[in-house]
């Protein structure tokens, strides 16, 4: 029939529509004014529907949004924002008719999913894009499972309110035990258009920061740190042309941080009885924002990242780079209210939402934490003290003891350290690590070599080196425990266990003077040669970032299997998260023949130019490299 | 079957919906399943008509309204007030910009009634924080109703030197062959986020002697500015301030016998205005 509702179980449909499509199934309990205060009036922005099966039908349209009192048009899936929670099962083939009733072209491009290139969803790599008045068909097996979205990839359309989530069931059941789940998606809103917002950019890159550093902040530093000390730090940032306060291109000056598109005043509310364990499906479908999520009076359990099964990690926060996901498993120990606080990484605004027994309940909301600032190891400097750090992670990351401040967070499979203490005395320690445990490229500093990347690349990280063991700047003195991606280890071991047969390098670059972003010092347009994959190798990428911001990396088509000295058990992601001056590594299995999208998921960092065409082809087909 | 019907009526047809899709997916090349085949023969050749994916290439406007400001006189002798604008801007990408400057002023206490210049210059972005600008200029001064313009070949840099300041420095050659210069430095201090202080320093130095437009040979003058805006926007701006101006040797010289003061204060107030 028309409509999945039908044919499921109630109790089925408790359970599996999840976080929205509960809170519609409320609605319908409550008085109207009660309604009101938990959703705004506008459809937009209440995504209360779950789509299934073998076909399914998007409509891309334009309907007015509410934000804040504020009402706007809105581009959006099925009328809403997000779009429809598209739920599907591994191993079903599924056809999305994607019709465009926009005025201009669109897309949708489906996010973590491994399909034909063709059906990526990508203009101008992967098709032409649906023009206005036309609809195109996606077709393609699902071949895996977890949770994942889907949003257009033309032009700023994604800030207009293209996304949604998309949930993949698997065949065998998960290995967590769940009562419950919810969708949590995290975006960005703003009445300014992707244009303007980039154009801003470019005439002023710090048109959006209204953190710097002022006379008055000088004064504070001055009397923490003293004169002299703060004076040298003012001038050497003023010397080096940069901005030791950007955190964000795009801030809370202009964006209205949303939770399943509610503003944090509209309160997204998921129900939750006490002691029942509840899946959240955390998405950052912002297109500019990384969150530091947190719940306070609730630890989390972190079961899949970016739809892959983890071995359970606990924590108490986590940070999420735009495109990233993370399932967590959560308790509510008291009858009480709890918050969802999602602050950005920036601090000039955050996400809320409630999980709470009834209906209506709020909790208070953390106190906002001060903008972190940049340090030299941002920009790869201090290299003796940048090698000492290398040192000790070196000696502390196999089994790496959680950090003091990290206080309880406890990991349920500790690494090797522990488990070596367990018992293995007749084994030589280090062959027993060398076969659980990888060396993590990267783990001491390398120098920069003498290409300066041109104009296009303000500086570089004269030593750059992996930081994969540090929650972020802005977390580090954090007294909760914060996830790192030297937590994630994957639950079973992948198949392709080959160690890679070449390496390409890849430098992440940028001028924030002008607002330029780039891979290796060259724009999209600039560089004209994709970057070529040889169809079936086992390859590493490693990409050295040498601008001052975080870049969620991502690659459509492959899975990027994390070199976090997990052994056979790295974890895959299709965007991971690289950090001012790090160097970080990933496998790629190439068995994706086709034209593949490559780029920064900022979305204005990939409109500017960051973002190349990864070419899997045979190497009789030109292949090679 | 389950899926969502559209939800309201619309002018695209069912048949024309058919038609559209089973185009797309011709073009695409490709149709839902392939076979093994297809699989190893990727669709590596994009189809000219695509769009990029991206748009890194696109040009921008930009306007920047530095200086427009008001000077009430301070002169002993005269009851006048003067005016000055300092505009720049350009059209372009990252690279390749075409720039427009023009300053002007009203100054009658110091050399000539109208003093305005217009440039039109191809920029190119160098060595990360740079543009060398070559074009022309023109130059128009009037003093007692006598109208005197002369055009210039400019060779200029603009850009971020160390320490943030805004730095434009040009070489203005006459067709004659006279040469002159300016350079001009300034900087930011932000008191708060909106509160700004602006520092600006300016020179203008000759080769030689060009008696028609006030100006000696050697340095010309020296002029100190301190601005201190309130960003509404951060487009939008009003501020007040003072400058300092004093012009020296030969110059000073030829302002004096023009009856001018070789030696300001001014009390500004204006707005500095992007777009």
């Amino acid at each position: 029939m028309q409509n999945e509702f039908r044919v499921i179980s109630r109790r089925l449909m408790l359970k599996r529509t999840g976080a929205l499509g509960l809170l519609a199934a409320i609605q319908h309990l409550l008085p109207a004014c009660m309604v009101n205060s938990l959703v705004p009036r506008s459809p937009a922005g209440m995504q209360s529907v779950t789509l299934s099966g073998e076909v399914i039908d998007l409509d891309i349209t334009e309907s007015r949004f509410t934000v804040g009192g504020r009402s706007a048009p809105a581009m959006t899936i099925n009328g809403t924002v997000p779009g429809p929670l598209i739920r599907l099962k591994e191993g079903q083939e599924v056809t999305l008719r994607v019709t465009n009733r926009l005025t201009e072209s669109t897309s949708i491009h489906w996010h973590g999913i491994l399909l034909e290139p063709d059906m990526d969803g990508v203009p101008g790599v992967s098709f032409g894009g649906i023009r206005p008045g036309e609809r195109f068909i996606y077709r393609f097996p699902v071949r895996q499972s977890g949770t994942y979205w889907y949003h257009s990839h033309s032009g700023g359309q994604e800030l207009q309110g293209l996304y949604a989530p998309m949930i993949v069931d698997p065949i065998e059941p998960d290995p967590f035990q769940y009562d419950r789940e919810y969708v949590v998606m995290l975006s960005d809103w703003t009445f300014e258009s992707p244009e303007s917002l980039l154009g801003n950019l470019k005439k002023l890159p710090g048109y959006y920061n209204f953190q710097r550093r002022t006379l008055s902040q000088f004064f504070d530093d001055a009397s923490r740190m003293g004169w002299w000390p703060a004076l040298q730090d003012y001038l050497m940032w003023d010397r080096m042309r940069m901005d030791p306060t950007d955190f964000a291109d795009v801030t809370g000056y202009t964006f209205t941080y949303l939770m399943n598109g509610l503003s944090p005043a509209a309160n997204w509310t998921g129900l939750v009885r006490p002691g029942e364990k509840v899946r959240l499906r955390f998405i950052n479908a912002a297109a500019m924002t990384f969150f530091d999520v947190h719940i306070p009076g609730v630890t989390m359990t972190v079961v899949q990242a970016d739809g892959q099964n983890v071995q359970p990690v606990i924590v108490e926060e986590f940070r999420i780079g735009v495109a990233e996901t993370f399932d967590v498993i959560v308790e509510l120990p008291e009858d009480r209210a709890y918050t969802i606080f999602a602050e950005t990484m920036d601090r000039s605004g955050y996400a809320r939402g409630t999980l709470a027994p009834r209906v209506g309940m709020t909790a208070e909301i953390p106190p906002r934490r001060p903008r972190p600032v940049r340090t030299m190891a941002d920009m790869g400097m201090q290299m003796k003290h940048a090698a000492m750090e290398g040192m000790e992670a070196l000696d502390d990351m196999p089994g790496r003891k959680q950090p003091d401040n990290h206080g309880m967070g406890e990991p349920v499979h500790p690494g090797l350290g522990t488990e070596h203490s367990e018992g293995m005395h007749e084994l030589p320690a280090r062959g027993r690590e060398a076969k659980r445990r990888s060396e993590i490229p990267g783990i001491e500093p390398v120098k920069h070599g003498p290409d300066d990347h041109g104009t296009a690349n303000q500086m570089i990280a004269e030593y750059s080196r992996n930081m994969l063991h540090e929650p972020g700047r802005g977390l580090e003195g954090s007294p909760r425990r914060v996830l790192v991606y030297t937590d994630l280890k994957s639950l079973a071991p992948y198949p392709d266990q080959r160690e890679p047969e070449r390496e390409i390098e890849l430098h992440v670059t940028g001028n924030m003077d002008r607002y330029m972003w780039s891979f290796d010092g060259k724009t999209y347009s600039e560089a004209r040669d994709p970057i070529r994959f040889r169809y079936r190798e086992r390859l590493r990428l490693t990409f050295v970032n040498d601008t001052m911001m975080e870049h969620p990396l991502h690659l459509h088509g492959m899975w990027m299997y994390l070199e976090n000295g997990m052994g056979p058990h790295l974890p895959r992601k299709h965007t991971v998260v690289v950090k001012p001056a790090e160097r970080l590594s990933v496998v790629i299995t190439a068995d994706a023949p086709g034209r593949w999208a490559f780029h920064c998921h900022l979305l204005l960092h990939m409109e500017a130019g960051m973002f190349r065409i990864v070419e899997v082809a045979d190497n009789e087909h030109g292949g090679h490299s | 079957m389950i899926a969502l019907k559209a939800m309201a009526p619309h002018p695209i047809t069912t048949s024309s919906i058919e038609a559209d899709s089973s185009r797309l997916l011709n073009s695409s090349g490709m149709a839902g399943l392939v076979t093994e085949q297809d699989r190893v023969q990727p669709n590596v050749a994009p189809h000219p008509d695509w769009p990029s994916p991206v748009n890194d290439r696109d040009n921008r406007l930009f306007t920047l309204v530095d200086v427009l400001e008001y000077r009430p006189s301070t002169s002993r002798r005269e009851s006048t007030s003067d005016y000055r604008w300092d505009i720049e801007g350009w059209y372009g990408g990252d690279y390749n910009r075409l720039w427009f400057k023009s300053e002007g002023q009203r100054d009658t206490a110091f050399k000539a009634d109208y003093d305005v210049d217009f440039q039109l210059l191809y920029g190119r972005f160098i060595r990360k924080y740079y543009d060398i600008q070559v074009g022309g200029r023109v130059e128009t001064q009037s003093f007692r109703g006598a109208n005197v313009t002369r055009g210039q070949t400019v060779i200029g840099i603009e850009g971020v030197v160390p320490y943030n300041y805004d730095f434009e420095a040009a070489l203005f050659i006459d067709l004659d062959g006279k040469v002159s210069g300016r350079l001009s430095l300034t900087k930011d201090f932000l008191l708060t986020q909106r509160l700004i202080l602006q520092g600006r320093f300016e020179t203008n130095a000759a080769a030689q002697r060009v008696e028609r437009f006030t100006t000696g040979s050697g340095l010309n003058n020296l002029e100190f500015g301190i601005r201190l805006r309130y960003e509404i926007r951060r487009e939008f701006a009003p501020y007040i301030g003072f400058s300092l101006d004093r012009s020296f040797g030969e110059t000073a010289t030829l302002v004096r016998q023009e009856g001018g003061d070789p030696r300001q204060i001014r009390f500004v107030t204006g707005l500095r205005m992007w777009f």
